[in-house]
């Protein structure tokens, strides 16, 4: 039961999979609606394996807090459930010709759970809280790149970029915090870290750290107030103790592993009692060859590697088949992902030939390939506490033994990983995964200016035409045109393999039958948690 | 005595710089820093963010330095702040997380010696026949069960199947509508199980430790000449041996006191108890330097402590030590 520190992306993954859902809806036990009449009351009581830490927006970067904050706070826009930007707390807004400037028009009617009314100044604020030095959040740099930001009257704000960003209108998604209450005080002292105040459906009432968070309806709430009563968060580390509290009555919903949602849930007992949901979750599973290694600048070693892994086999024994082929580094069904991309098919006949091609070949039958008297030996380099990424790694292995590779599998602990191996360059390939943003601006991991220590292209990629079209990506508002860019970036990808993509696991959420009102869409289920009800005879938590 | 008191706890403070000193040095030379959580893989940050925060931290100066500053701070029985997303005093975050520790930990110290000490004593006097053998085995199957899998079994059984005991947490959801005194029984009701667990892997020690005070004490002169003065073997037994046998366990209490305050991050993980252990596991994990050295030093401070508390229990209960 070692419970080790889930690495960043392990908790942006989890952010990912308990708040925006992926796409193949697949709803396994859909529950009768219609007969059911909508009630007030009922309490819904969630867990999660870490504390959250800072409940103030621009300080909370750990996906416990921000599933906290997200109920608390609203932003200007948001994205629906199909993925779109909407409005939230800006009705509306207009962007200007040459995409530059973005004006929102804010609503009247909302309050600050305090009562005071919300404005456009505190929009300006929170804008200017981002930006400020001292503030120590780790999401500044995307409004560091505005070059003007106004609030001409309550209800519009005004920005304006130097150039047109395709990111500039998502990041208005930003949490709006109270001006009234921050103003004039050092943020990372202040009283609204521990207990935040914001605008959304739910007001916090108490933390008990290490235990609970509860929130309640906001009953002012401008969309309307929740039919939930209360939301619970508990805090419970282990996930096997999770998945007991589930069984016993003392969780309503978790999101569960596969092992649990193939093997464990199955009984009828379990299905009387709970629906199951299963969709893509928005991050995917990789294979990194360090580009700077010798052996892996021939891109037939690659192409060859690729070819002698089954991904199907790996979704099988790692997933237990709750998940699906990844073929790029987006999640197939969504946008910017290219359903025409060549892919890489099982065949190791193809792979041995690819290496014969590129010189490498076993001369003296110790089923070892060599070229220039060197035999090919690489080491595959992943972090602790993931066990899928070390099973996958296991049976990759194998795979690759298979066609005449020697291949060790090394695991570390991830302070040491990152520190000592990843960001020095120093291993030849690695088994990673990343979270998939709903934006497609893969700029970070994939440009050539991103490969110094520390930044996330850790393969070092280089290629003149990904560059280009990264940057063209960046700078168009227009979506079909981004689509095509972005289409063409996983072909070259696709042709290049500097990554060979794994898979897309599934997220496995399971939600208590009284609970009615639930709908699956692109973003998951989290998406109309106020519309979440339980009918008046089978409420649990009266008070 | 009084000359001996204040030598000992002055002979303490060096050592204690000394704890903390090498501490220091050695949390700081694990790879990663406590920015690294928020930096980290994280497309967002760049490079200037990362130095800047550091700076905050105070982490860009000379580790010396750093440890000056810490040492100057401490002396003012200031803890610093937290490097975590809370930052909050780590005092506060400590002393919230101490009383279900020390609890659990004094109920599970409090049980192990209810049943330890009559199993030592009884297994001593029935040496080597059927009760010493069935509870020599009963109390190694204990020290080598791994805990977490017993706590799953039985939160499983006890917890999901019979629905006897709460699986997790300290408190039911409705616990701030209770009585003082539910409030009491619903904490105990959670409890049971975690207490019972923890105890169980503890029997082992002190029992074994008890039944071999008692052999030694048994063979002694003193011994022979109750049973000769014709008392009955229960007198014998309870007031000649028993008193005897029992001044070894005050150096073994001394030496439990730092762990009162010390967690299990296994176990509290499993029982979802937001205690001491978890917070320690979190803080290194985290590279959370004011934190772990905070609680390092409450531990160092509580073990040299005992050291002293269990020299002088034992001054104080054996006259034969107090004249040499």
């Amino acid at each position: 039961m070692r419970r080790l520190r889930l690495p960043f992306l392990l908790i942006r993954l989890t952010v990912v999979l308990s708040l925006l859902m992926g796409c193949r809806a697949e709803e396994l036990s859909p529950a009768a609606e219609g007969t059911v009449v909508p009630a007030y009351g009922d309490t819904l009581i969630m867990g999660t394996i870490g504390d959250a830490s800072n409940l103030l927006p621009p300080l909370a970067s750990d996906a416990s807090s921000t599933a906290i904050t997200s109920l608390v706070y609203n932003g200007l826009v948001r994205y629906d459930k199909d993925l779109q930007i909407e409005g939230d707390l800006a009705q509306s807004w207009d962007i200007s010709a040459d995409g530059r400037e973005i004006t929102f028009h804010l609503r009247r009617d909302v309050r600050w759970h305090d009562g005071a009314p919300f404005t456009s100044a505190d929009v300006l604020f929170t804008y200017q809280l981002m930006i400020d030095p001292a503030t120590p959040t780790a999401y500044a740099e995307q409004y560091r790149q505005v070059s003007k930001a106004e609030a001409p009257d309550p209800y519009t704000f005004r920005v304006r970029y130097d150039k047109p960003l395709a990111a500039a209108l998502p990041s208005w998604a930003l949490d709006i915090c109270p001006k009234h209450l921050l103003e004039g005080q050092d943020v990372t002292t202040s009283p609204l870290c521990r207990a935040p105040v914001g605008t959304g459906p739910f007001r916090f009432i108490s933390w008990q750290p290490g235990e609970m968070i509860v929130l309640e309806r906001n009953e002012d709430y401008y969309e309307g107030a929740a039919y939930l009563r209360r939301v619970l968060y508990r805090v419970i580390p282990d996930s096997t103790t999770m998945f007991l509290e589930l069984q016993s009555g003392g969780l309503d919903t978790m999101g569960l592993t596969p092992l649990q949602f193939a093997r464990q849930t199955e009984t009828p007992a379990f299905g009387r009692r709970f629906n199951k949901y299963r969709y893509p979750a928005f991050a995917y599973t990789y294979l990194g060859y360090n580009l700077r290694k010798p052996l892996f600048q021939d891109k037939r070693v690659r192409q060859a590697i690729s070819h002698a892994i089954d991904k199907q086999e790996l979704i099988d024994g790692v997933l237990l088949g709750l998940g699906q082929p990844a073929n790029g580094p987006y999640v197939p069904g969504s946008w910017p992902h290219n359903p025409q991309v060549k892919d890489y098919a099982f065949d190791p006949a193809r792979a041995a030939a690819l290496l014969e091609e590129a010189g490498w070949i076993d001369r003296d039958g110790d089923g070892v390939r060599e070229r220039d008297g060197k035999p090919l030996r690489f080491v595959i380099l992943t972090n602790q506490g993931n066990d899928q990424r070390i099973k996958a790694g296991e049976i990759i292995q194998r795979r690759l033994a298979e066609v005449g590779m020697d291949v060790r599998l090394r695991v570390i602990e991830w302070a040491s990983f990152l520190k000592e191996f990843i960001y020095p360059g120093k291993f030849d390939a690695t088994l990673l995964g990343w979270t998939v943003p709903i934006d497609p601006d893969g700029y970070n991991v994939w440009h050539s200016s991103k490969t110094g220590p520390g930044e996330l292209n850790i393969i070092g990629f280089n290629n003149a035409r990904v560059d280009a079209l990264l940057e063209q990506g960046r700078r168009s508002l227009d979506q079909d045109r981004r689509q095509q860019i972005y289409w063409q970036l996983q072909e070259i990808l696709a042709e290049e393999v500097p990554y060979t993509f794994l898979f897309v696991p599934d997220s496995l959420p399971v939600v208590a039958r009284r609970f009615h009102g639930i709908e699956q869409a692109p973003a998951g289920i989290q998406h109309n948690l106020i519309r979440w009800f339980v009918p008046q005879a089978q409420q649990r938590y009266l008070r | 005595m009084l000359f001996y008191l204040t030598r000992r706890l002055l002979l303490m403070v060096p050592l204690l710089l000394g704890i903390t000193l090498i501490s220091f040095v050695v949390i700081h030379l694990a790879p990663g820093e406590p920015t690294d959580l928020q930096t980290e893989m994280n497309p967002e940050a760049g490079t200037e963010l990362k130095e800047r925060l550091r700076a905050q931290y105070g982490l860009d100066q000379p580790l010396l330095v750093q440890y000056a500053v810490w040492v100057k701070r401490l002396v003012r029985l200031d803890f610093g702040t937290s490097f975590s997303q809370d930052r909050r005093p780590v005092w506060d975050k400590i002393v919230e997380r101490l009383p279900v520790t020390i609890l659990i930990n004094l109920l599970s110290i409090g049980l192990i010696l209810l049943v330890a000490i009559p199993l030592g004593i009884l297994s001593a006097l029935r040496r080597h026949r059927l009760f010493d053998r069935l509870t020599t085995l009963l109390v190694f199957v204990g020290f080598a069960t791994p805990s977490f899998w017993l706590s799953l079994l039985l939160m499983d059984h006890f917890g999901v199947y019979l629905g006897w005991f709460p699986v997790s947490g300290i408190k039911s959801l409705g616990h701030a509508y209770l009585g003082p005194v539910e409030q009491w029984l619903d904490v105990a009701h959670h409890l049971v199980l975690p207490v019972l667990v923890s105890a169980f892997g503890g029997l082992a020690g002190f029992s074994r430790y008890m039944r071999s005070n008692m052999l030694e004490v048994i063979g002694q002169d003193y011994i022979l000449t109750a049973r000769a003065k014709g008392l009955s073997e229960r007198l014998v037994v309870l007031r000649h041996a028993l008193r005897n046998a029992l001044l070894p366990l005050i150096t073994l209490l001394g030496l439990s006191v730092p762990g009162l305050i010390g967690g299990s991050v296994i176990f509290e993980s499993i029982f979802a108890i937001p205690g001491m252990g978890k917070l320690f596991y979190d803080g290194v994990m985290m590279r959370d330097y004011p934190l772990i050295m905070g609680i390092l030093v409450i531990g160092a401070f509580l073990t040299l402590l005992g050291n002293l508390l269990a020299d002088v229990g034992y001054a104080l209960a054996d006259p034969r030590i107090r004249q040499s």
